[in-house]
């Protein structure tokens, strides 16, 4: 009679259960279960923004330079940092840390230039009068309507709560990338792939930030620049 | 786990290359949008399908979510599908209270004071 003992049997079906139901370890599902509550956080975010929107007389200030310039680069650079995740991942997967740490510097070199771009161009806004709860007055002069209706001051508000809570989320990503970087040789391939995830939800939260924030308060007329 | 050096991770770097080519056109495209006359709702509906598309693309082959057990993504994906539907109960009164806020130009007319008995 066989004394050994059986691990690693997967059950036949999905929903048998066992030890692995997933066939994913703890710690990858405790990330894919944080990612969905983040995700959540930033859904309410934005929800909460349409509301806003759509009850108010909201202004679209943002000229193609520097703000849509500006954007469009940093989704340049979120989406290339994805790629070079995808590839440090990768890397690890065949054993080859090295370039798994190469890829990931290059990551966060990607997200680092990212926040850069992102500041320079809150500074830009901050510079010409726009605040959480104020907006700059030769916008609230534009914008107002032929009602007499003022452009609502919330603008502000939204842009650097939603914008900023993104960028805090990159910030962090990069410092988590940096010691997976640090500590690549240690750690197990799942862990790489998990610090892979959070960085792919950053990416992905962008794709949402980007065309409802940027897009969507295009100043298409040009009514600022007359 | 496996006891190898090497594990198992679906997806080709040229396959990786090419989400990342979609995922850029797809921005390009929107970024054109923005400067294409049209109705609000038009370019929401577009910008939000796109968007859609683009984190399906992320979700699937960069965060691997494709090549898990489908147990994992009936799991993870209804479930935060639903709950973002949810949040959208209320947005309709956002079109009532734009409709509230600036009814009156003048200050709104105040009620009449009771009758002295």
């Amino acid at each position: 009679m066989s004394t050994e003992a059986r691990v690693g049997h997967f059950p036949a079906v999905d929903w048998d259960g066992g030890a692995l139901p997933y066939r994913v370890g703890h710690r990858k599902l405790g990330m894919w279960l944080f990612i969905l509550s983040d995700s959540l956080t930033f859904s309410a975010l934005l929800v909460g923004y349409g509301y806003l929107r759509a009850s108010n007389n909201w202004p679209t200030p943002f000229p193609f330079y520097p703000s849509i310039v500006f954007s469009s680069v940093m989704t340049f650079c979120l989406l290339s940092s994805s790629l070079t995740m995808v590839f440090g991942v990768s890397a690890s997967s065949r054993g080859d840390k090295a370039g798994a740490r190469k890829w990931i510097l290059a990551t966060i070199f990607f997200g680092l230039t990212f926040v850069v771009l992102h500041l320079i161009e809150w500074n830009h806004l901050i510079s010409e009068g726009m605040r959480p709860f104020f907006l700059p007055e030769h916008w609230v002069k534009v914008f107002t309507t032929a009602d007499g209706v003022p452009p609502s001051p919330l603008f502000g508000a939204t842009f650097f709560t939603i914008t900023g809570l993104h960028m805090f989320h990159v910030a962090t990503g990069a410092v988590y990338l940096g010691v997976v970087a640090a500590r690549v040789n240690k750690l197990k391939h799942e862990d790489i792939e998990i610090s892979g995830l959070y960085w792919h939800f950053v990416d992905l939260v962008w794709m949402f930030v980007f065309p409802l924030i940027y897009i969507m308060s295009v100043d298409v007329g040009g009514h600022l620049a007359r | 786990m496996s006891a190898h050096a090497e594990e198992h991770f679906a997806g080709s770097n040229k396959l990786f290359i090419s989400i990342w080519v979609w995922l850029v056109l797809l921005t390009l495209i929107e970024i054109f949008l923005a400067y294409r006359p049209m109705p609000i709702h038009f370019m929401l509906t577009i910008l939000l399908g796109l968007s859609i598309i683009k984190a399906a693309l992320i979700v699937a082959y960069f965060m691997h979510l494709k090549f898990e057990r489908l147990s994992l993504i009936l799991t993870l994906v209804p479930m935060l599908v639903i709950c973002i539907c949810l949040l959208f109960v209320m947005f309709p009164d956002s079109f009532r209270s734009s409709g509230l806020r600036y009814k009156y130009k003048e200050p709104p007319p105040v009620a009449p004071a009771p009758e002295e008995p």
